[in-house]
């Protein structure tokens, strides 16, 4: 199984990085079976990042970290909190991901912050953010605030976090195999309305990969055609 | 092989002087390039289609009906005609029009348009972008290869024994290029009809570009036109060359950087390491060129993007003395080289009318019969 941890900490070291290491430990240590975990760090792709913005195509590393997480049986996504939201960053990141790459894909939302007073940013917008990309959000999302370091609360919460998201990465241990036709929504092709809507993201749309090894789906072309014609 | 430009027709400051052109001047430039590309000896002019400044080419026949008359060889195609946008009815009528002004020297590639706010103006909706396409050029396709043509669809109103006039010229269609960046729905649906596939093969990496010509010409010989490699590739090209190559990077690079679509993005050095952009000495073009073969297979039509980003027009005319005395000659003849026999040649309305004559006599060729029409011996 496959673990991506998505980290927009900017500093070195960072506590973003921090808080998303303990949560990838703390889900590792809840999967029975192997875990590759692997961290993508949005501060090396930021330039990136910016260049996918303006030519419509990600730069290979780029391509590879947005790979990594549509193929990921499982997410963490921290990021700082940055005028009272997450990091500009961290948004685009996640603006140019493709729109189908998080359906259904189990995902673990936290964020750091210099205050308390931040704590329902994982609420008011990480969670909608993901929820607009079909990911199935875990319920508890974990917020530390400096002061949440040093104090006891913070480990637990890591630990349930954790928990949870190796639950619902675990094969067979989730809602999806309660109903076999619904099972692994990330394996099946987008809905139309979601194939067909031009993603506004880019002058050209926004790619996840350059080079999938199993090339296009398609539909053949009489079906397409006789699907405009009307009925008689 | 056929070798030409194409141009999107943009009015854009040149950041060395910091002047744009006026439309008229952006038009009579684009009028003088076209020339241009005849006396150098290249094969094609393409010219895009947009109804939003700051591009003016909005009336592609026209335009082209202006070069076919101050030319003699050269083939006048589109790069693209909106199949989404236009009538089909209007685009049948058009071309076949232009076909008979230019005595058969016109083609022509359908696309899509990128631009959003375009569809809502001509009362469409780009939701409907694909479906469009694949409507609109159903219908185009028989306005052509039927004389009277009843029918009815979903985005325009139906047609009672209409005749689209004037008829197409020796009764053979412009040949169709279908230009796609990424939508794989087009490679099948110029693969369903035989049509030939174009790839702008600009602004992506090259595996990109890879995988949707794979994709047409495996459903091009899936519907039985031919084998994969006979299937009809056209390919896009960006170059700026001196005759040193430091003198070229250092010539393009404000054009780079302050360039519409990529500008202000990734440098010069890594987007001609990521895309097939080649800023050098023609010989480098000559080499890069060669290698797109490496990626797609034996293909039919090259085409260049040359006068683009506030490139004064001496200096696109400079670009194109080069093209025409150095790269192409040389390019024609490592390709010719290059080609297996049983690769067909690009298509010509020549060669397409010989074809159709040639298999007349059978009286078995009606509109959908299984030959692969579009492609010359």
């Amino acid at each position: 199984m496959k673990l991506v941890v998505v980290s927009a900490g900017l500093s070195s070291p960072s506590s973003t990085r921090l808080l998303a290491d303990r949560l990838a430990a703390a889900t590792v240590a809840g999967v029975d079976a192997g875990v590759e975990v692997e961290v993508v760090e949005l501060r090396d792709l930021a330039t990136e990042i910016a260049q996918h913005f303006v030519t419509g195509f990600p730069p290979a590393r780029l391509a590879a970290a947005l790979d990594a997480v549509a193929a990921a049986d499982g997410l963490i996504a921290v990021t700082p909190v940055f005028a009272a939201s997450y990091s500009g960053l961290f948004k685009s990141f996640f603006d140019v991901i493709d729109k189908d790459a998080l359906t259904g894909k189990p995902v673990l939302v936290a964020a750091t912050g210099g205050t308390a007073r931040h704590s329902l940013v994982t609420e008011h917008a990480l969670r909608p953010l993901f929820t607009y990309l079909r990911a199935l959000v875990l319920p508890t999302a974990v917020y530390a605030a400096s002061e949440d370091w040093g104090e006891e609360g913070l480990a637990q919460r890591i630990t349930r976090a954790g928990r949870e998201l190796a639950r619902f990465m675990a094969p067979g241990g989730t809602a999806a195999d309660s109903d076999p036709a619904q099972d692994t929504a990330r394996n099946t092709a987008p809905d139309v309305d979601t194939a067909a809507a031009i993603a506004p993201r880019s002058l050209h749309g926004a790619i996840t990969s350059v080079d999938p090894a199993d090339g296009f789906e398609v539909v053949p072309f009489a079906e397409r055609l006789a699907a405009l014609r009307p009925a008689e | 092989m056929q070798f030409g430009i194409f141009t999107v027709g943009d009015v854009t400051v040149d950041p060395t002087t910091g002047r744009a052109p006026s439309e008229h001047e952006r038009i009579k430039a684009m009028l003088a390039i076209a020339l241009k590309a005849e006396e150098v000896g290249l094969d094609v002019f393409a010219t895009g289609e947009h109804h939003n400044p700051p591009f003016v080419p909005s009336s592609p026949t026209t335009m082209l009906g202006y070069i076919a008359a101050r030319t003699e060889n050269l083939i006048l195609s589109t790069s693209t005609t909106l199949i989404t946008t236009n009538d089909p009815v209007k685009i049948a009528e058009d071309f076949a029009m232009l076909q008979h002004i230019a005595d058969g020297r016109v083609d022509v590639m359908m696309g899509r348009g990128n631009t959003g706010p375009v569809y809502p103006w001509f009362g469409k909706d780009i939701r409907d972008g694909i479906d469009l396409a694949v409507e609109n050029y159903a219908l185009l396709r028989r306005l052509w290869d039927e004389d009277v043509v009843t029918w009815k669809g979903k985005f325009r109103t139906p047609l009672q024994s209409f005749t689209s006039t004037p008829r197409p010229l020796d009764g053979v269609a412009p040949f169709v290029w279908h230009g796609s960046i990424r939508s794989p729905e087009i490679a099948e649906q110029a693969a369903y009809y035989g049509d030939g596939f174009f790839h702008n093969n600009i602004f992506w990496p090259t595996s990109h570009t890879k995988q949707m010509v794979n994709l047409y010409r495996q459903r091009y010989a899936h519907y039985g036109h031919g084998t994969p490699e006979q299937a009809i590739v056209g390919l896009g090209g960006q170059v700026f060359m001196r005759k040193n190559s430091q003198d070229a990077v250092r010539e393009f690079r404000p054009y780079f950087d302050n360039a519409p679509v990529y500008g202000h993005g990734p440098s010069l050095e890594e987007f001609t390491s990521q895309t097939p952009l080649t800023v050098g000495s023609p010989q480098e073009v000559i080499e890069r060129t060669l290698s797109f073969r490496e990626y797609v297979g034996d293909y039919q039509r090259q085409l260049f993007l040359m006068d683009h980003a506030g490139l004064p027009l001496k200096t696109v005319l400079e670009q194109l003395d080069l093209l025409g005395e150095e790269v192409v000659p040389v390019l024609r003849k490592e390709f010719a080289n290059l080609k297996p026999a049983n690769v067909p040649d690009a298509p010509t309305h020549a060669a397409r009318v010989a074809a159709k004559s040639a298999a007349t006599p059978s009286a078995e060729s009606s509109a959908k019969s299984a030959a692969p029409e579009g492609s010359s011996k």
